[in-house]
């Protein structure tokens, strides 16, 4: 397939802040016990979409992120890692590495997805209806704040509850309309002249954009370059697109590139393009076409912007919050086990073979134990991930927690709702509810936290 | 459990018994112009629609439809549906009751509805509809749907029939002439939650309340659907009407103002009808169209050769041609898709095609009549030509007369010899109304004789034929050829490119590539500049970062009363409300949000200047003279907010941001609508040159547009300082002197 995968592996977002830091960019944060990126390269392997460019944000997290790629996917995926400055946006990133890209589409997707929705349908949809992009959507998950957040943190916190408000034609098809960000918050507006051609148009709210997006590489190219001020791909060049696309502007310049790619054709024998269809039987000529048959003379050039609805089954959701990272992590190990690609004991759990459980130490289901990790006596772990060589003291109550490797926790803890980060120190009766503690960190005993960020002060 | 079972079974029992009889009101009147002249002659209802007045068609299908008592609300030649009521014998139907309810000095459904509600005629739910509907649909399930929804809840009032009309987004607006249609519906509950019918915002976008989406995660907008004008009401909405005694329009004042209005909470609904007729007869074009729908039978069973409600039977022949009894030469030739009625003689040679002809006619030789409507005792004589024109009853045109497409001949004209009537003329014997009705939608209500006087004051463009008026009124004029008699009434300002729209001509080929082209042009406007809605003056979303964020809370406020004054004032524009009114209103909108009159100043400004932006331009000088017509015009409500310096240079400030944000396309123009601002005396000298003050330490990036207006203000300075000097030196003479 003739698809180049682009993965935007971000680099330090504020907002999981304290669970990044310098040693774990966000592309390695841990999920299931692997780094959040193998989850988005297994996908793409699964649609045998090989050819792969991971681009990290800033020089060092691009070599750790590359560092771990080579090892785990050497002989499995051809894989390039670029480093790109931080804070440059999606469109930024894709335009610093614009000339790596030589292949007819391009599929940009981030790295924090975890999912399981083919992304070779989303490209197969993309080629069907030679379109100049296709969004993946999936059904808006029905809590937890995730609105927004591209990889390079420059979003704001949202209200929770709004994910997109997305327009599409009535057989489901094309997005005539975005929302996202700012616009959100205002009233929605939409543009007469794509209802008048399309007719109809039904708005959805209960759709999230997946950021997971086939362009035409011409198209794409076309709008990085004329636009320098775009900087998201979400907030910026989707919806410039979806905007423009009956007086499309982005071939206009590129009629060379847009004659290769045969869409030149589509505006200039629209009439046998059609006729050719109807006959072909193939899929009807969609609205795109109508309204360019309306004027003769100078047919206005269009592009369809598609869309590919995963259905209510598959699960899709983005690393992109704390919440989001204790949410993902208890759906891998619980209702999305598949995902996790680790295959449950009959106690609906993992536990590494390594581990060692002391007596009467329970490890209940939905839970993962990784490792070599260690836990004394008469704990108990519930809904929780738990990484490698833990050491893990006697009486400890773990429960809807996350805890990466290195741990070490004290005799007669309690941790609730909370992520532990590696090499964390809890002393003895640390009671921890809804917390983060951020890594190398150490808990001096007894202390008693309930929804606070620990970390070590950045130097 | 059993109790309640009994009494809810009870209560449906008594529902059962004190069932009230189906009922309807007709408006016999469409409170409207578009069928001017003739409705100044004949009421529009009485219009014969494939020889047939249009209230025939309306009452034949309340009848079928099982409506037991209709309500007949006349007003304008009120008399004249009273006697065509009793003459065509709807006051003697059995189980189907007509009365009348009679006024004079109803202007528009509003003063109807309130008229019928203090009559308190209705007992239940109605119906409401107007004279000039024509359909077939039955009203069985809509009416179930209506009183299930209002079983569950009471705020549901009222259920819009609507139909799905043509795919091609061409046909869709040209095949009725109607105003385009914008609605929003809820697609589970089929509640309606946006209507917009006035095509002539021409704004390119349609901007739906956020709120919407928080109840309904889904929302599908139609542009595809048409209203048919027939409403299942509840009791309630005639109340509605006199609570609200500003009402007047059916639409555009009561939907919309029930949609706006979530105090009340009254919601309406809309049921979706696919295989059957509905449509309103609104204009010439859909005038047209619905004749021809009716001669191919889509309107099955009110169509000409099945009796219904006091027409001829005629006979289908093939290829839709229906005839009554006719004397016709052999050489004659009827084409598909005509109608003729009893009693018409044609002559020789002559040929008629997807035309009406009505009873009575005379018809010469060598005559062609392609696409027309031809009333009752029409006399053509020979060698006449008409293409796709309306002819009223008794006109007689003169031989070789030419109609061109889109002629409407009043009734009784006389077309002299030879004579070509352009296209789009509209002929009558009564003189064009000179003052036009500010409201066009309002049509006033004539005595009970029907017309007027042909009114004795003459049209300036008729000016010339006054002396011969008053020597003889019966024979206004010759302006249409020898022999002639009318006036042709001058297309209007403003509705001239309306006329292609709605007359019965087919639309011209460059009209229609126009109007795509328009609708380009919407386009066009929105995506000039790649990230930005400028048209909206929408926050940019690349500048959403994160400075504006924190402080949004606090512009929340201010945000929302400069919308206010916005509305306000693009409803001044749009209804051409005196200048005071609407500074009352923003007065009372700067109290209630408790603001400077700067603020007020500033808010109005900006909508002006977005106006200016939203009217079609297609460069930055043209921008500029919308901009300066526009300050021109609205002169007076801008400079009342305008008494001190502060508030001027407010003005200036709102100005500027405006070009840095979300009105780009003002950048080049500043300085010249500055200056226009100085010379229509709405900003001071002074403000200018203050605020040159002001922003001399600010940072350079904040000095582009003083920089740009830098001759003006070195002008402005030259100026003053030569006033100053002329000043100082008279003083230093005088000190001299001492």
């Amino acid at each position: 397939m003739d698809f180049q995968v682009v993965v935007l592996a971000g680099g330090a977002s504020k907002k999981l802040i304290p669970l990044i830091s310098k040693e774990v960019p966000k592309a390695l944060l841990p999920v299931a016990n692997r780094p959040v990126l193998s989850y988005v390269l297994e996908l793409l392997e699964q649609s045998n979409l090989k050819d792969l460019i991971v681009v990290v944000e800033g020089q060092d997290a691009a070599v750790r992120v590359g560092g771990w790629i080579s090892g785990a996917y050497v002989d499995r995926l051809h894989v390039e890692v670029a480093a790109v400055p931080e804070d440059v946006g999606t469109a930024g990133a894709l335009r610093a590495i614009a000339r790596h890209l030589t292949a007819k589409d391009i599929m940009v997707v981030n790295g924090d997805l975890v999912s399981d929705v083919p992304p070779g349908a989303v490209a197969a949809a993309h080629r069907r209806h030679d379109a100049a992009v296709t969004a993946m959507l999936c059904s808006a998950p029905v809590s937890g704040p995730s609105e927004s957040g591209s990889s390079s943190g420059k979003d704001k916190t949202k209200k929770p509850g709004r994910y997109n408000i997305i327009g599409l034609d009535p057989t489901k098809q094309f997005l005539l309309y975005i929302a996202t960000g700012a616009e959100l918050e205002k009233d929605i507006r939409i543009q007469k002249s794509i209802l008048r051609a399309v007719g109809q148009m039904e708005i959805r709210a209960d759709l999230m954009d997946a950021h997971l997006y086939a362009f035409k590489r011409s198209v794409l190219q076309e709008v990085l370059d004329q636009k320098d001020t775009f900087q998201s791909l979400k907030q910026d060049v989707l919806p410039y697109l979806v905007r423009s696309q009956l007086k499309s502007e982005v071939l206009l310049n590129g009629a060379p590139q847009a004659e290769e790619n045969g869409n030149e054709k589509v505006n200039f024998q629209k009439n046998q393009v059609m006729v050719s269809r109807i006959l072909a039987n193939a899929s009807t000529p969609s609205f795109h076409e109508f309204s360019g048959l309306g004027t003769n003379d100078s047919a206005p050039r269009t592009h369809k912007c598609c869309v590919y609805i995963a259905s209510n089954r598959k699960y899709c959701a983005r690393l992109n919050s704390i919440q989001a990272f204790s949410d993902i992590n208890r759906d891998v190990t619980g209702e999305a086990s598949h995902l996790s690609g680790y295959s449950f004991s009959a106690q609906n759990n993992i536990i590494h073979p390594s581990a060692e459980l002391g007596l009467k130490t329970t490890v209940g289901p939905h839970c993962m134990l990784g490792e070599g990790s260690q836990m004394g006596d008469k704990c108990s772990v519930k809904r929780s991930v738990i990484g490698r060589h833990c050491r893990i003291g006697s009486n400890v109550k773990v429960a809807n927690s996350v805890i990466m490797n290195h741990v070490t926790i004290a005799d007669g803890c309690s941790i609730q709702g909370s992520v532990i980060c590696s090499n964390v120190q809890l002393q003895e009766r640390v009671v921890l509810k809804d917390c983060q503690v951020g890594a190398g960190f150490v808990v001096s005993a007894g202390s008693e936290c309930k929804g606070e960020a620990l970390a070590k002060k950045e130097k | 459990m059993g109790a309640q079972r009994k009494g809810a079974t009870r209560a449906e029992d008594s529902d059962e018994l004190a069932r009230v009889p189906l009922q309807a009101i007709l408006l016999a009147d469409s409170f409207a112009t578009k069928f001017r002249p003739i409705t100044l002659e004949r009421p529009k209802v009485l219009l014969p629609l494939v020889n047939v007045p249009m209230i025939s068609y309306t009452l034949a299908w309340l009848e079928s439809a099982g409506v037991e008592e209709v309500i007949v609300f006349c007003c304008a030649h009120s008399k004249q549906v009273i006697s065509y009521l009793e003459s065509s014998g709807w006051f003697s139907q059995p189980n189907f009751s007509v009365t009348t309810i009679e006024s004079h000095n109803s202007v528009s459904a509003g003063d109807a509805l309130r008229l019928i509600y203090e009559r308190n005629v209705i007992q239940g739910d109605f119906i409401l509809i107007s004279g000039d509907t024509v359909s077939n649909m039955s009203l069985t399930q809509v009416l179930q749907e209506h009183r299930e929804r209002k079983k569950k809840d009471p705020n549901a009032v009222m259920t819009m029939v609507i139909k799905r009309s043509k795919s091609s987004p061409i046909t869709r607006q040209s095949r009725l002439g109607t105003d385009e249609l914008f609605m929003a519906i809820d697609p589970n509950s089929k509640q309606l939650l946006y209507y917009e019918d006035k095509a002539d915002y021409s704004k390119g976008v349609i901007c739906l309340d956020k709120l919407l989406l928080t109840d309904n995660s889904s929302i599908s907008l139609h542009n595809d659907t048409q209203d048919c004008y027939i409403d299942i009401c509840s009791p309630e909405v005639l109340s509605l009407f006199t609570d609200n005694f500003d009402y007047q329009h059916l639409r555009r004042h009561f939907v919309k103002g029930l949609l706006v209005d979530d105090i009340m909470g009254y919601k309406i609904f809309t049921h979706e009808i696919h295989s059957s007729y509905a449509a309103r007869i609104d204009n010439f074009r859909s005038y047209d169209t619905i004749s021809k729908d009716i001669i191919q039978r889509w309107t099955y069973p009110f169509v000409p050769d099945v009796k219904f409600g006091g027409n001829s039977a005629t006979k289908l022949e093939r290829q839709g041609m229906y005839r009554a009894s006719v004397v016709q030469s052999r050489s004659a030739e009827i084409g598909p898709f005509t109608v003729i009625g009893i009693g018409t003689k044609i002559g020789s040679n002559t040929k008629i095609s997807n035309s009406v002809v009505g009873e009575g006619c005379t018809i010469g030789s060598n005559i062609s009549i392609e696409g027309s409507y031809l009333w009752n005792n029409v006399t053509i004589e020979d060698d006449c030509k008409l293409m796709h024109a309306i002819v009223c009853d008794g006109v007689v045109m003169k031989s070789g007369t030419v109609l061109e497409p889109g002629v409407v001949l009043s009734f009784k004209v006389v077309i002299g010899h030879q004579f070509v009537v352009p296209s789009y003329s509209k002929v009558s014997l009564h003189e064009q109304p000179i003052k036009q009705d500010s409201d066009e939608e309002l049509e006033y209500a004539d005595n009970s004789s029907g017309i007027g006087e042909p009114s004795c004051t003459v049209d300036k463009s008729n000016g010339v034929m006054s002396s011969q008026l008053s020597e003889e009124q019966s024979q206004p004029t010759d302006e249409l050829g020898t022999g002639g008699v009318g006036y042709v009434w001058s297309i209007c300002e403003g509705s001239h490119e309306e006329e292609w729209r709605h007359s019965i001509a087919p639309i011209p080929a460059d009209k229609l590539a126009e109007a795509m082209q328009t609708t380009e042009d919407d386009l066009e406007l929105i995506t000039q500049d790649g990230s930005v809605l400028p048209a909206s003056g929408e926050l940019k979303p690349d500048c959403i970062d994160s400075d504006d964020d924190d402080n949004e809370d606090s512009r929340d406020d201010s945000i929302d009363f400069e919308k206010e004054v916005e509305a306000t004032f693009l409803r001044a524009v749009h209804e051409n409300i005196k200048e005071d009114n609407v500074i009352l209103e923003v007065n009372s909108l700067r109290l209630s949000y408790n603001k400077l009159f700067a603020e007020c100043a500033g808010a109005i400004f900006y909508s002006m200047m977005k106006l200016a932006l939203e009217t079609p331009h297609t460069s930055a000088s043209e921008l500029c003279n919308n901009a300066v017509s526009i300050i021109t015009k609205w002169k007076k409500l801008l400079k009342s907010y305008l008494n001190d310096i502060d508030e001027q240079i407010e003005v200036i400030l709102t100005f500027e941001e405006m070009c840095l944000e979300s009105a780009k396309e003002f950048f080049p123009v500043f300085a010249k609508i500055l200056w226009h601002l100085y010379d229509k005396d709405i900003i001071h000298e002074e403000a200018v040159l203050k605020w040159d003050d002001e922003k001399k330490d600010a940072d350079d990036s904040d000095k582009v547009f003083v920089k740009q207006s830098e001759k003006f203000i070195q002008w402005l300075r030259e100026a003053s300082e030569e006033e100053e000097e002329e000043e100082g030196g008279g003083e230093e003479e005088e000190g001299n002197q001492e």
